[in-house]
């Protein structure tokens, strides 16, 4: 309950940062950030992001609401992120550049938690979902755990995501890169080869739906980072639910945004969309 | 800048409105700076209801100009739960909890405030009209007659200061208002979101959220919010608790001049959960 402490907490309220760095790859934007006043996150939690000069006006008259975005790295009070650009909100995100100011609310939610000493873990990401997976694979192999990296992109631009981590397999839908095909389908070969593994998941939604059905369907436990529209990010709004195994509708804001792929409803996805 | 909110005692007129702000949740996320940092005078619960209830299916936001629709459903863990999970950690925020309730009928509603008043914890009760009525369909809140029916079978049910909670789904919110100072209420807050359709980009003609309409707030609100404030404060004399899209101090100035004894502060807190003291702040500074 209320006493228990399951993650690195926030400072209450929102703190204005400066952009100390900004890089494309492929069609991905990377910015950092000093983050002074922040304690350190641990991979799989995000912040909430706003610009603090023209948050509004774009498309639409939006954005409003600030954006939830995964860290992509973390130490030395720098924090990086990585977006794609898909609507009013992330167009500006993308628009920041050094000394710009931004607005930042974290680290919010759960992160991943290690395997068991000893137990290898499988990465599997796809697209912008390879962000969280970056800062964890940094922290296990510190921690001197076996890491397999497996990622999925659309083509070859996209496949530039895969140089946020070290040694990934790569698998492209248009096979111009890597695997012809699903990132799920390396992820099969590498459970065929040894099961022996906790995996650990995030990308589209279909994909995760993918990993949580090979989850369940193999016995071997996944940890699944879920994306979900939010307003607040700390459990006030209550937008960004999704179904459980009991039925529930939990936040993935403070109930997430990791999951075990048990706790979700067989038909999450359905109900998502 | 103490004010007395029909007997309670706050120390600045800044609260929430109900159901933007979640203190159990905000204490795992933020820990203990949450109370310390608190930003309201009182707090107000999320609507609960006699029945658990799980909410609507998701999608639940849409983001407009200047604001958001949501379509949450009011999910909550039903009386008992509330009583036995939600009470006990509400009880121990520094400051008085005002516990809003929502029935779709007096028979519900008299059980609520019949099982709220002998708690000691909660210091007032805020009454959610923006109910269908299941007969006529229509907001119990919408309907001075309605209204007036609904709170003279309810009244009775506690000696707990009663704040009417208007809809701005209505034809005439001051007659409302006016049917609320009538038959008992110790104040009114207003306003509630505004009815509103988010369009899905994909479907022509479908509605984007998984509850179907939902309720627009944020300063897209505002201005309606203050002229519903003018209305009520010219028609009644009880407190006023206002809100919609106030986002900064002058904001808040502007409905305190138009009548409101209190402001709350909502979907802003969704931006920064700080924005309410900044806002208290600044009042405090201006006064």
């Amino acid at each position: 309950m209320s006493g228990a402490v399951d993650r690195v907490q926030a400072p209450f309220g929102t703190r204005e940062v400066v952009v100390s760095g900004t890089e494309d790859a492929g069609p991905y934007r990377v910015f950092s950030c000093l983050d002074a006043a922040g304690p350190e996150p641990t991979s799989g939690q995000f912040y909430m992001l706003a610009s603090s000069e023209r948050w509004g006006g774009g498309s639409e008259e939006r954005p409003y609401l600030p954006r939830a975005i995964s860290v992509l790295a973390a130490g030395d009070r720098q924090l990086s992120f990585v977006l794609e650009v898909v609507g009013p909100g992330t167009e500006r995100l993308a628009e920041l550049e050094e000394g710009d100011a931004l607005r930042l609310l974290g680290p919010l939610g759960n992160g991943f938690t290690a395997p068991p000493p000893g137990v290898r873990a499988i990465l599997c990401g796809g697209g912008i979902g390879v962000a969280p997976l970056a800062l964890l694979q940094q922290e296990l192999v510190a921690q001197g755990y076996e890491v397999t990296a497996l990622l999925g992109f659309r083509d070859r631009e996209h496949a530039a995501g895969a140089e946020f981590l070290e040694a990934a397999q790569v698998a492209t839908d248009d096979g111009s890169v890597g695997h012809a095909g699903l990132v799920t389908e390396l992820l099969l070969a590498e459970l065929d080869r040894d099961a022996s593994a906790v995996i650990y998941s995030c990308g589209p939604p279909q994909m995760l739906e993918a990993v949580r059905a090979i989850s369940v369907d193999r016995g071997v436990p996944a940890q699944l980072a879920l994306e979900a529209p939010m307003a607040c990010g700390y459990g006030a709004c209550y937008g960004c639910v999704v179904k459980c195994a009991d039925g529930s509708l939990r936040r993935s804001c403070v109930d997430g945004p990791v999951v075990e792929a048990g706790e979700l409803a067989a038909d999450w996805l359905a109900v998502a969309s | 800048m103490a004010v007395d909110l029909c007997g309670l005692e706050l120390a600045h007129p800044v609260i929430n409105g109900s159901g933007t702000f979640d203190v159990i949740a905000a204490r795992r996320v933020f820990g203990p700076s949450m109370d310390e940092n608190l930003p309201f005078s009182a707090f107000v619960s999320k609507t609960i209801t006699l029945e658990p209830r799980l909410g609507n299916p998701p999608p639940r936001l849409f983001e407009t100009a200047a604001g958001m629709i949501n379509s949450i459903g009011l999910p909550n863990r039903g009386l008992a739960g509330y009583l036995e999970h939600d009470l006990p950690q509400l009880a121990t925020l520094p400051v008085p909890l005002i516990t809003n309730v929502m029935g779709s009928n007096a028979d519900e509603v008299g059980q609520l405030l019949e099982a709220l008043d002998g708690r000691e914890e909660v210091a007032a009760l805020e009454l959610n009209v923006s109910c269908p009525n299941v007969k006529t369909g229509l907001d119990i809140g919408s309907d001075p007659a309605e209204l007036t029916k609904l709170l003279a079978a309810v009244r009775g049910k506690t000696s707990k200061p009663l704040i009417v909670k208007l809809t701005p789904n209505t034809a005439n919110v001051a007659l409302v208002a006016a049917a609320a100072e009538a038959s008992g209420a110790d104040a009114v807050s207003l306003i509630n979101t505004l009815r509103a359709f988010a369009a899905d980009p994909a479907r022509p003609g479908k509605a984007w959220l998984g509850g179907g309409t939902g309720g627009q707030s944020g300063p897209a609100i505002r201005a309606v919010a203050l002229a519903q404030t003018c209305a009520v404060a010219a028609a009644i004399e009880l407190p006023i608790v206002a809100m919609g899209g106030i986002a900064s101090a002058a904001n808040a100035r502007q409905f305190l001049d138009a009548g409101a004894l209190v402001i709350a502060v909502g979907t802003e807190s969704f931006r920064d959960p700080a924005a309410a003291g900044a806002i208290r702040d600044e009042l405090l500074e201006l006064s």
